[in-house]
């Protein structure tokens, strides 16, 4: 019983930048997170029965054959009156998790935005750089549903967009994602620690940081490292920047710039390059240009990692794609399906990294154990948002030596 | 509380791209809101009301600040997590049974009843 109990949103660790939640605002989020867990545990699996029972049964009655894409199951599911019913809910409970987090961020925004700004002055991790535009993939729809997207806002240089990210990723991922929602930044740094121990990364790169969840538990796990954080959205890198410096860290920058155009940076500059739930909101012409600068500006020897839900590929079954692939018709993510399918290791070879360079593991938050007594386990995987994920990795190669022969043997996380 | 912008009206703003309709009824897509939303703001009132007893028990008096600042201890906090997995199970009750019809389908109930009545 008591594993299935996440802690109140009260219970959570707050940094100075966080907004301040009243007690039905808090009481909302309450509501929203064990209602996901509900929705995806509880009769999540009504959608399975569907399929199972009614819907390819019929399909086969109608073609004659199997479905041969998950496409097609999408097709046939969209006519289920269970999977109607499941998403309607599944998407009016993001919908409310967005009210809810405007609602806090925008009454307090005055405050809000005047302690942005104070952080950032006084800390200097803050870079924008008006020239850099946002790309089209970014802003054709609002991405999972936030109003603004990562880069809008409701006045010149506030921090609406970020602090309601901030606010809410807890009811949105079920409390999966622990106390600071950097649970998958921090496994990541138990990975590397565990398979390169002695490794002392100078200079790292995280491209996409958003609010720097995941960026931030890097500067944290390797004190000596510089971390640059970039990201087109200025609206969500003055959050992230306040937050980070609010949380004590000071060897990381928050810069906004593309990581379609990493111009400012010279080849072979960093020791290490990451992405975590990035690829999936770029679009087929970006993101190859994107993997050949992260290759670019990565020094020999060098660590590429990319943080995402596994990719489908020909071994996954049609229907756990198809239901993976919810939240690319539901929820706004419109490149999440076509990135999901392709062959991500073809695409990085492209880029540089040799298949004889690169490995996928498993990585796993890992959330703060005195509040999170358990996290949702693999059969209760809400798909799109669960705190499990493939990391798809590489060495860069290294022209000389063996340095880069440890690709195989990875110790997952 | 923030000026200059109407924040009760910019919270609700919609998301950009079009919203898949998830029924044939355009109002039944509004009544899942509709449902939903309350269903919401009542979990938000019964911990309220949970709050509310367990400063009057401890204490004897109330402070609209007090129940604002109110942060259930670990114990607490779990007592309510309960609580309110069990109101969730009671609303949604009828959507529970349909996935356990759909994995158990009976057959009608007018199938017994004439069955029963055969001599
Ligand atoms: C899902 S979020 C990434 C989450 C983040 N990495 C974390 O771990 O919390 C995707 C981010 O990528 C940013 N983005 C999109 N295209 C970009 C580009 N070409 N260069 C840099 N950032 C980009 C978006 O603004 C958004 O903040």
């Amino acid at each position: 019983m008591k594993d299935k109990i996440p802690p109140p949103y009260t219970a959570l660790q707050r940094h100075p930048m966080m907004p301040q939640a009243s007690h039905d605002e808090a009481s909302r989020f309450n509501f929203l997170t064990l209602f996901n867990r509900y929705l995806s545990g509880e009769i999540g699996r009504g959608n399975r029965v569907a399929y199972e029972t009614r819907v390819l049964p019929a399909f086969k009655v109608i073609h004659g054959r199997e479905p041969e894409s998950r496409e097609e199951i999408r097709v046939a599911m969209n006519q289920d009156p269970f999977h109607r019913m499941w998403s309607a809910l599944k998407r009016n409970s993001m919908e409310m998790r967005q009210q809810n987090g405007r609602q806090i961020v925008l009454r307090q925004l005055d405050e809000l935005d005047a302690k942005a700004r104070a952080f950032n002055a006084a800390s200097g991790l803050l870079e924008l750089d008006p020239s850099v535009e946002q790309p089209v993939y970014a802003t054709c729809v609002d991405i999972h549903c936030q109003p603004g997207g990562y880069h809008g806002g409701e006045r010149e240089g506030d921090v609406t967009v970020g602090a309601n990210y901030d606010v809410g990723l807890f009811a949105t991922t079920g409390g999966a994602l622990g106390s600071l929602n950097d649970g998958g930044g921090q496994a990541v740094v138990g990975w590397v620690k565990a398979n390169r121990p002695d490794w002392q990364p100078k200079r790292i790169l995280d491209v996409g940081c958003t609010v720097g969840h995941n960026a931030v538990p890097f500067a944290q796990g390797f004190p000596d490292a510089e971390v640059t954080a970039i990201d087109t959205a200025a609206a969500s890198l003055r959050y992230g920047a306040a937050r980070a410096a609010g949380l004590g860290v000071t060897n990381i920058r928050f810069v906004q710039a593309s990581g379609e155009d990493l111009s400012r940076f010279p080849d072979n500059h960093f020791d290490w390059v990451q992405t975590t739930m990035f690829l999936h909101e770029l679009s087929a012409e970006s993101m190859p240009k994107i993997l050949a600068e992260c290759a670019r500006v990565l020094k020999p020897g060098g660590l590429l990692l990319h943080v995402e839900q596994p990719q489908y590929g020909p071994d996954m079954p049609l229907y756990e794609q198809f239901i993976r692939d919810w939240d690319a018709y539901n929820n706004n993510e419109p490149f999440w399906s076509a990135m999901h399918g392709v062959d991500l290791k073809a695409v990085m070879a492209q880029a540089g990294f040799p298949l004889d360079h690169q490995f996928v593991t498993g990585v796993r938050a890992i959330p703060d154990k005195s509040l999170f007594p358990a996290s949702p386990d693999g059969d209760e995987e809400d798909y799109g948002r669960a705190a499990i994920w493939n990391a798809y990795g590489a060495w860069k190669p290294n022209q000389d030596n063996g340095l880069t022969s440890g690709a195989k043997k990875e110790i997952s996380a | 509380m923030t000026q200059e912008i109407d924040w009760i009206a910019r919270s609700g703003a919609r998301a950009k791209g079009g919203r898949p309709a998830f029924f044939d009824e355009m109002a039944v897509d509004r009544l899942f809101s509709l449902a939903l939303s309350l269903t919401a703001e009542l979990a938000a009132t019964r911990e309220r009301l949970d709050t509310v007893e367990r400063l009057l028990e401890a204490q004897g008096s109330l402070s609209r600040d007090a129940i604002e600042n109110f942060r259930p201890d670990m114990g607490a906090g779990e007592e309510r997590g309960i609580a309110m997995r069990a109101y969730i199970a009671r609303v949604m009750r009828g959507f529970q049974q349909e996935v356990e019809a759909m994995e158990n389908p009976d057959p009608p109930v007018t199938d017994w009843v004439e069955r029963l009545s055969r001599g």
